[in-house]
């Protein structure tokens, strides 16, 4: 074994992101469903960083071939996943005319 | 010390991303959580890419300009079609994970295969399950979604389904381990891509029976499985950046997932393995109910002697792309003083939140845009409900007929307000092809027509006799 991971201590990572995911997503608004869905879309679109060493690295063609196309899906999903995402929240106003409306 | 660089760059996206979704837990706050996400990804990328590792970069640019040239016009699609879009995103993050699994498989079985360690390969399998089947299993329901032509909508059956499908699961199950075992074998290379074509194939069969009322739960549950795809990818890779953003978005997807659920009173695997929406066609033709019809002039004079008017949105809204005619009536009515709500049921549309997305659109401000459990206790207040394109959220056989297929799935109480107003196109039973018991009610009255008419209509009247 020329490398040694410390396994034990990913799974740990995976448990306590795991946790603070739930507890963060469950206070999500329910009005923003939608664009949680398109920012969390985004988010793991950080399959770019793995896209990224496989398509630079000195390695075969066929392989980095593999890693360019990945890059290329994930940064599809980045751009849009964010764009889309700023696009429908702008869109989310507590009212809309700036006239004197009377609401209670 | 380049190395404390890149995982000090790590770390602090992480923290950005964790911020990003605290950050949406309000729609002021939304924003901002945008801009933590964007900075997060640029420090991400900026950080892999000055490894030393990384030594070619004309594909990395090309790769990049050409996800920006489709990333931007797919962020620019109408917002009816956001589910697809949604679910065409998830297949794209499919296929980045199981991409980069098989090429990393491939450079380490042929380069190193001390770096297979039987963790590792385990990883490897599941980034690449999961990658593939999100991968095509995603690219269905976007064509579901899409209606594009040769993808049938109806759910579709056939014999042995669920045994075939399991069947198919397990067998790339039963390889995985093999490969595990063997990561190296002479033979291994040429069996790693059985276990893609499994995965394939078992993305597109699972999607197959899955009809458009149930699009809400399966984009959840694709968005957790593109989310668990990148973790696994975190374990190959070593990659702790990776393993928290992608737990965020399995997470994530997996709430969304259960609140889908809930809201249809129906279970994970039901959802998947249920082929909801065929059984019924038996039962229309029985008895001959009659439909009571409003005419237009009537259905405005109603609305305008209301003090409070519940708006109840659903898909049929959307297709009819009537919120904007929805917004004009919603202003008529708030100029003459009567308030209005809309009830938004968790599942009406195809994705959550679908229906808050649209009514934001046609700026509706969303204080008015009210969830089902707390709309419910103000029903009986209510002068008048009007449904809009909404079908199952409001068919009381979900409380009444246990013999209906929705029984036990929670509804907005259309049926408690004063008077009912249903906008449908045609006679025909709605999407899950189950009669609605709404229609007949003695409280109710039939708007037939598009819902974009009507409502047009209806606006018509009312800025008609305001002088």
């Amino acid at each position: 074994m020329t490398e040694s991971i410390d396994y034990w201590s990913l799974v740990y990572v995976l448990v306590l992101a795991t946790f603070i995911g739930l507890g963060v997503i469950r206070r999500v608004s329910r009005l923003l469903y939608t664009p949680l869905m398109s920012i969390t879309n985004a988010i793991s679109a950080i399959a770019v960083v793995g896209s990224i060493i496989v398509t630079g690295g000195d390695y075969p063609t066929g392989i980095r071939i593999m890693g360019a196309i990945a890059l290329f899906a994930s940064m599809t999903n980045i751009v849009s996943g964010f764009l889309i995402t700023d696009r429908m929240l702008k869109m989310f106003k507590t009212d809309r005319a700036p006239k004197a409306d009377e609401r209670s | 010390m380049s190395h404390a660089i890149v995982q000090l760059s790590y770390l602090v996206a992480t923290a950005l991303f964790i911020f990003a979704l605290h950050w949406m837990n309000a729609p002021v706050t939304a924003r901002k959580g945008v801009y933590a996400g964007v900075a997060a990804m640029v420090i991400a990328i900026l950080a892999t890419w000055a490894q030393p590792e990384v030594v070619h970069h004309g594909w990395i640019v090309l790769a990049i300009i050409a996800g920006f040239a489709v990333g931007i016009p797919l962020s620019m699609v109408p917002l009816t079609a956001v589910p697809q879009r949604t679910a065409l995103s998830h297949s794209f993050g499919g296929l980045a994970a199981g991409l980069v699994g098989t090429a990393k498989y491939y450079l380490w079985v042929y380069e190193g295969p001390e770096h297979l360690t039987t963790f590792r390969m385990i990883a490897i399998i599941i980034e690449i399950i999961l990658g593939y089947l999100t991968f095509t299993g995603s690219l269905m329901a976007a064509g579901k979604l899409q209606e594009v032509k040769w993808i049938p909508q109806r759910p579709v059956t056939y014999p042995l389904q669920n045994l075939i499908n399991i069947g198919l699961l397990a067998l790339a199950a039963v390889i995985g381990v093999a490969l595990t075992l063997n990561p190296a074998a002479t033979w291994a290379p040429m069996l790693f891509p059985v276990v893609i074509v499994l995965a394939l194939a078992f993305g597109v069969l699972l999607i197959i029976p899955i009809g458009g009322a149930d699009m809400p739960t399966v984009i959840a549950i694709l968005n957790s499985y593109a989310g668990l795809s990148a973790v696994a990818m975190g374990f190959v890779l070593d990659n702790k950046l990776l393993i928290t953003a992608g737990a965020l978005d399995g997470a994530s997807g997996l709430i969304l997932a259960i609140i889908m659920c809930k809201a249809m009173n129906r279970s994970f695997v039901n959802v998947l393995f249920g082929a909801f929406g065929q059984a019924q066609q038996a039962k229309t033709g029985g008895d001959e109910k009659v439909y009571k019809v409003e005419t237009i002039e009537g259905g405005a004079q109603v609305l305008e002697q209301a003090n409070l008017v519940v708006i109840v949105p659903g898909y049929g809204m959307a297709v009819a792309q009537a919120q904007h005619k929805v917004r004009e009536l919603y202003d008529q009515l708030r100029k003459r003083g009567v308030s209005v709500k809309f009830a938004i049921h968790p599942v009406a549309g195809r994705m959550p939140g679908h229906m808050n997305v649209l009514l934001a659109e046609a700026n509706i401000p969303y204080t008015d845009l009210v969830e089902m459990d707390e709309i419910n206790p103000e029903m009986p207040q209510c002068d008048v409900a009007l449904v809009v394109g909404a079908n199952d959220v409001v068919n009381p056989a979900a409380r009444n007929d246990k013999t209906s297929p929705i029984y036990g799935m929670p509804i907005i109480d259309a049926d408690k307000a004063r008077t009912v107003f249903a906008i449908k196109r045609s006679k025909n039973p709605g999407f899950a092809g189950i009669d609605n018991e709404l229609y007949f009610s003695d409280r109710t009255w039939m708007l037939f027509g598009d819902a974009k008419n009507v409502v047009g209509e209806l606006v018509k009247q009312l800025s008609g006799s305001a002088h």
